[in-house]
């Protein structure tokens, strides 16, 4: 099942192996840092730090995978490898701000469910 | 089962990754310590046991790549595994960690059977490294052990500047004839301990055990400040120690025990001597072999301290009992000032 946003396997996979209390902690846990994420490589991108930028979304990709976000977590894999674009072009910054939105409903969904 | 146990430091600045390993390795029966960069690792190594690393490399003030160097160059942290988890992007910085001593790495996310492996593994390889440790330190002493860690073992020595200590327990042999085989090892033991302590409180290094006596070296393989006064330290301290003990025999009824102590310092040539098989950290040259005459030279003076001038030149603040001018030593063509203390 990879059609959503969540690939649900990935995400069984932590709950079985972590305990259903602990996924769900871990789960708020990432909703509440993620925006700090995007926060984080929107000021590195106006700021001119590519060290910030890469780093930011190399975080972004990381969480995204641990919970089958594999969408996501490729945008943000791109951004990583990518060169910090020029004249603060937010297009990047808004497409993985959308594939964020869309993975963070699914696991709200998710935890509520 | 085996039961499992150890602190592992889990380095990494993102919150999610950090509670997620904790989770992981707390469910294998390890404790976490957590850590939100390289610094904040490195700092909690300096007070906590930690037994294993779980190190990210991405991280903000110190990264992973930082955190190795630090490690590798500090040998009380040298022998920590350090298993890099991490979704860093290239083989190349991959390469780049087990070039810079990590032992393993896995990519992130973690997977748990893996992680249950590699740390079970890399346990188990520093249980035997610190057994190895201990061992190495039980027969050879922590200076050695660390020149051995630090050098690796070859043949061969190298001079250097030392000061040499020639201990002897006097009238042993007459003691332990009245003695049951029992009661004069517990004699020796007592001897041995107090002058080993003697020693090593001096930042010197029994060299040899010769029966009722030993060799001490002071200034290698280490080098010391000032190799003359440490050995004349750990020699005060050696009668100190004898005093009292005597003090205490005297209240059992027993005899006193006295030893004659020699000093000499000077160039020496240190290292290990051997066989590949069976080496021995050992240090010979003549002021070896003055050390030793001027410690048999106690029995014949009747003073029981005896260093040579070059021990004597280096000390500061000395009082000397008596100045034997232009005495002979057995084995030496010209003769030489030696000082009692």
């Amino acid at each position: 099942m990879t059609n959503g946003p969540i690939d649900l396997d990935v995400y069984n996979e932590l709950k079985d192996a972590t305990g259903d209390k602990f996924a769900v902690e871990l789960v708020s846990t990432f909703l509440d840092e993620a925006p700090g994420m995007m926060a984080d490589l929107t000021t590195a991108l106006a700021g001119g730090d590519a060290d910030g930028y890469r780093r930011a979304a190399h975080s972004l990709k990381s969480n995204a995978a641990t919970f089958g976000a594999c969408s996501l977590a490729e945008l943000a894999r791109k951004i990583e490898l990518g060169d910090m674009p020029e004249d603060g072009d937010l297009t990047g910054v808004n497409t993985l701000q959308t594939a964020l939105d869309m993975a963070r409903s699914t696991l709200q969904d998710l935890i509520n469910g | 089962m085996v039961e499992l146990s150890g602190n592992l430091l889990i380095v990494d600045d993102n919150k999610v990754n950090r509670l997620l390993l904790s989770r992981s390795v707390e469910m294998l029966g390890y404790r976490a310590l957590l850590a939100e960069n390289g610094r904040v690792a490195v700092n909690l190594l300096a007070t906590q046991d930690v037994d294993l690393l779980l190190l990210d490399i991405e991280m903000p003030e110190m990264d992973g790549f930082e955190v190795l160097e630090v490690l590798k160059s500090n040998p009380e942290f040298r022998d920590i595994p350090v298993i890099v988890t991490s979704s860093v992007e290239g083989l190349d910085n991959i390469v780049r960690c087990i070039e810079l001593g990590a032992d393993d790495y896995l990519p992130k996310p973690v997977n748990k059977t893996l992680l249950k492996a590699r740390l079970a593994s890399c346990l188990e390889k520093k249980r035997l490294r610190d057994e190895q440790k201990r061992l190495l330190e039980r027969f050879a002493t922590s200076e050695v052990a660390q020149d051995l860690q630090n050098s690796g073992f070859a043949i061969g020595g190298k001079r250097a500047h030392a000061s040499v200590l020639f201990c002897d327990l006097r009238g042993f042999t007459g003691l332990s004839e009245q003695l049951d085989p029992e009661a004069t090892i517990e004699l020796l033991n007592t001897f041995y301990t107090l002058m080993f302590e003697a020693v090593t409180s001096n930042d010197g290094i029994v060299s040899l055990m010769l029966g009722d006596g030993l060799m001490a070296l002071f200034g290698v393989p280490q080098p010391l400040e000032n190799s003359s006064q440490s050995a004349v330290q750990a020699g005060r301290e050696m009668f100190d120690m004898i005093e009292t003990l005597n003090t205490e025999r005297a209240g059992e009824g027993l005899d006193d025990l006295r030893i004659g102590v020699g000093i000499a310092t000077g160039e020496v040539v240190a290292g290990y001597a051997g066989t590949d098989n069976r080496a021995t950290y050992t240090c010979i040259g003549s002021t070896v072999n003055l050390a030793a005459r001027l410690e048999a030279e106690t029995k014949i003076t009747g003073s029981q301290f005896l260093i040579d001038q070059s021990t004597f030149d280096l000390l500061e603040e000395v009082e000397v009992a008596r100045t034997y001018k232009r005495t002979q030593i057995k084995g030496f063509a010209e003769p030489r000032d030696i000082h009692a203390l």
